[in-house]
């Protein structure tokens, strides 16, 4: 049979795969070995040699006092903006469908914001923090109220609030999908058994959806870890470079101070960060899971 | 009053309070909106002064929306937004669906499923790993950034795994190898089979991966904002970013820019809301 020889095989692999293969090799796992080469080069972004300096820019990183300083507020926003975007969006999943009048119509509002792009909900959120709230401010005050954009910690809250709101609804409809998954059967079993409301809710409803919460802790994680469009556009870093994310810094090392090969290696690291925080949610979470 | 009355009127209550909690919720949710579009209608003063008022001191002005239009170059922009977003997505979804069909198909040849993990082992990679290397080698070496085919092809490269992925479920799981042998046997080619047989039987999963891929392409800023630097080439979210460093003093003008950029999706999602949201979902579950 010719559909068995190997040349036929590879002709219906190019024909098929072959376009997806070739842009994927382009633009991931080439940039991605490049970006490993890259790390070991002191290039400047401008001259034609890429001088090999080996593990210079890694004992530069490590040694980088910005960078860990962003990568330690990276993991301190990401803990605050993870556990309150999974409890607002599991009460908001809760809410819609609990059959009151109009779920769908809470539902499709509350995802209004993952419509729109990181860079434009930022500069929404610095007229609200930096007009409506001072204006609100000053009127209840009686004086002028600043903007907790203008100090360090105000503009790390203005992060984690425009976050939770850009993704809560996001994660809302995953727990919607979650709670949809628990029959009624089982719920109803449970009520028989003498079950009230709450405890068939946390002992029988919660530990079925949990690969809902895997899939929520994971991409709120993942995301949160490498946030950038928000950053730019809501704080730019200000004030005093005290907001710069992990993300961020990365940017600017390579392409504002033109260290290639540091930002490279900077955000190597970072990835691997976040791989292995991913992976490990990943793993503790679906060791528990429970079979309906 | 009997144990069933009390229980659901206590039902009804308790369903009164939730509603209440959700509205509320849904008011804050929707409150930046609101305030942006109130102030596109104030003048340049009403807008410093009484950022909070439904209607300014110095009455409605229409002027921030067509001057916004013009200083943003709005209808070239969107032209831009729109040319990259269809195209990418009506290639993405070409492109990686045939990649799952040959891939589910050669389950037992080591080179597909090799590919097959190694696409989906890169889906953890973040942007920010590959920008350098992808600026150093398109821009550097081979100087091809500047065009609107560069993104396209860039946006298609990242989202094949991940829509192959999807296409491949759909497949594995949909299509019975029977359909296809029948099409055999009635002299289809392998090509005509795919496109006549198999991809109309995709039709769900196409349109997810469609909406999840254009959402992510209509919003992406850091990919295109290094890919094209020119003014004539800007999308929307770089046209919205490089406004703002302008114009960030007149806030009436920024508010009508903010609402040009949010508009066109927001139409569409009135529309079509029903399809994103399930789109959304099924996206976020299989992924």
């Amino acid at each position: 049979m010719k559909q068995n020889t190997l040349s036929y095989k590879v002709k219906q692999y190019l024909m098929f795969a072959g376009p997806g293969t070739i842009l994927f090799f382009c633009v991931v796992i080439i940039p991605f070995i490049y970006g490993v080469y890259l790390t070991f080069t002191s290039w400047d972004g401008v001259s034609a040699t890429k001088p090999w300096v080996g593990l210079t820019n890694y004992a530069a990183a490590f040694a980088d006092k910005d960078y860990w300083a962003a990568l330690g507020r990276t993991a301190i926003y990401s803990v605050f903006a993870v556990v309150l975007i999974n409890v607002l969006s599991f009460f908001l999943a809760y809410l819609v469908t609990s059959g009151v009048k109009g779920q769908n119509f809470f539902r499709s509002g509350f995802f209004v914001p993952n419509l729109i792009g990181g860079i434009v909900l930022g500069y929404v959120w610095k007229f609200v923090f930096n007009r409506a709230f001072v204006a609100l401010g000053s009127a209840i005050s009686g004086g002028t109220a600043p903007s907790i954009l203008s100090t360090p910690s105000g503009a790390m809250l203005a992060l984690i609030i425009v976050s939770v709101w850009q993704y809560a609804g996001y994660m809302m409809l995953i727990y919607v999908a979650g709670f949809m998954s628990v029959s009624e059967d089982v719920k109803e079993a449970s009520s028989i058994d003498g079950c009230t409301a709450s405890q068939t809710m946390w002992n029988v409803t919660v530990p079925l959806m949990r690969a809902s919460f895997v899939q929520c802790l994971f991409l709120s994680i993942t995301r949160c870890f490498v946030v950038y469009d928000v950053n730019l556009s809501l704080t730019k870093g200000e004030p005093f470079g005290s907001s710069v994310m992990a993300a961020m810094h990365v940017y600017n090392q390579a392409f504002t101070y033109k260290n290639y090969g540091l930002g490279q290696a900077e955000a190597l690291i970072l990835f691997l960060v976040c791989a292995i925080v991913g992976v490990t949610q990943v793993m503790i979470g679906k060791r528990g899971e429970v079979e309906a | 009053m009997t144990e069933n009355e009390k229980a659901a009127r206590q039902k009804k209550i308790a369903h009164v309070i939730m509603w209440i909690v959700l509205l509320v919720l849904f008011i804050c949710f929707i409150a930046p909106f609101f305030l942006v579009v109130i102030n596109v209608f104030k003048t340049k003063a009403d807008t410093t002064s009484n950022p909070l008022a439904l209607i300014g001191a110095h009455g409605f002005t229409m002027k921030n929306f067509p001057d916004a239009m013009k200083k943003m170059n709005f209808w070239t922009v969107f032209g831009n937004s729109a040319i990259i977003t269809v195209s990418s997505t009506i290639l993405t979804i070409a492109v990686s669906s045939m990649a799952a069909f040959v891939i589910v198909r050669n389950q037992r040849w080591k080179f597909c499923t090799f590919i097959f993990s190694l696409m989906i082992a890169s889906m953890v990679i973040p942007f920010q790993v590959l920008m350098v290397p992808l600026v150093s080698v398109y821009g550097g070496t081979l100087g091809v950034l500047n065009h609107r085919l560069t993104l396209i092809l860039m946006h298609v490269g990242f989202s094949v795994s991940m829509a192959m992925f999807m296409f491949h479920g759909a497949i594995r799981t949909n299509i019975p190898l029977e359909l296809e042998e029948a099409a055999t046997i009635d002299g289809c080619s392998r090509w005509q089979t795919y496109w006549k047989i198999v991809f109309p039987l995709l039709k769900p999963t196409v349109a997810t991966v469609a909406i999840i891929n254009a959402m992510a392409y209509w919003n992406d800023y850091l990919l295109p904002s290094l890919v094209l630097t020119k003014k004539e080439l800007y999308t929307i979210p770089i046209a919205t970013q490089a406004f703002y460093g302008t114009y960030s003093t007149d806030i009436g003008l920024v508010m009508a820019a903010l609402l040009l950029a949010m508009l066109p999706i927001l139409i569409l999602y009135v529309f079509l809301q029903r399809y994103i949201v399930q789109g959304v979902t099924a996206g976020a579950v299989k992924g």
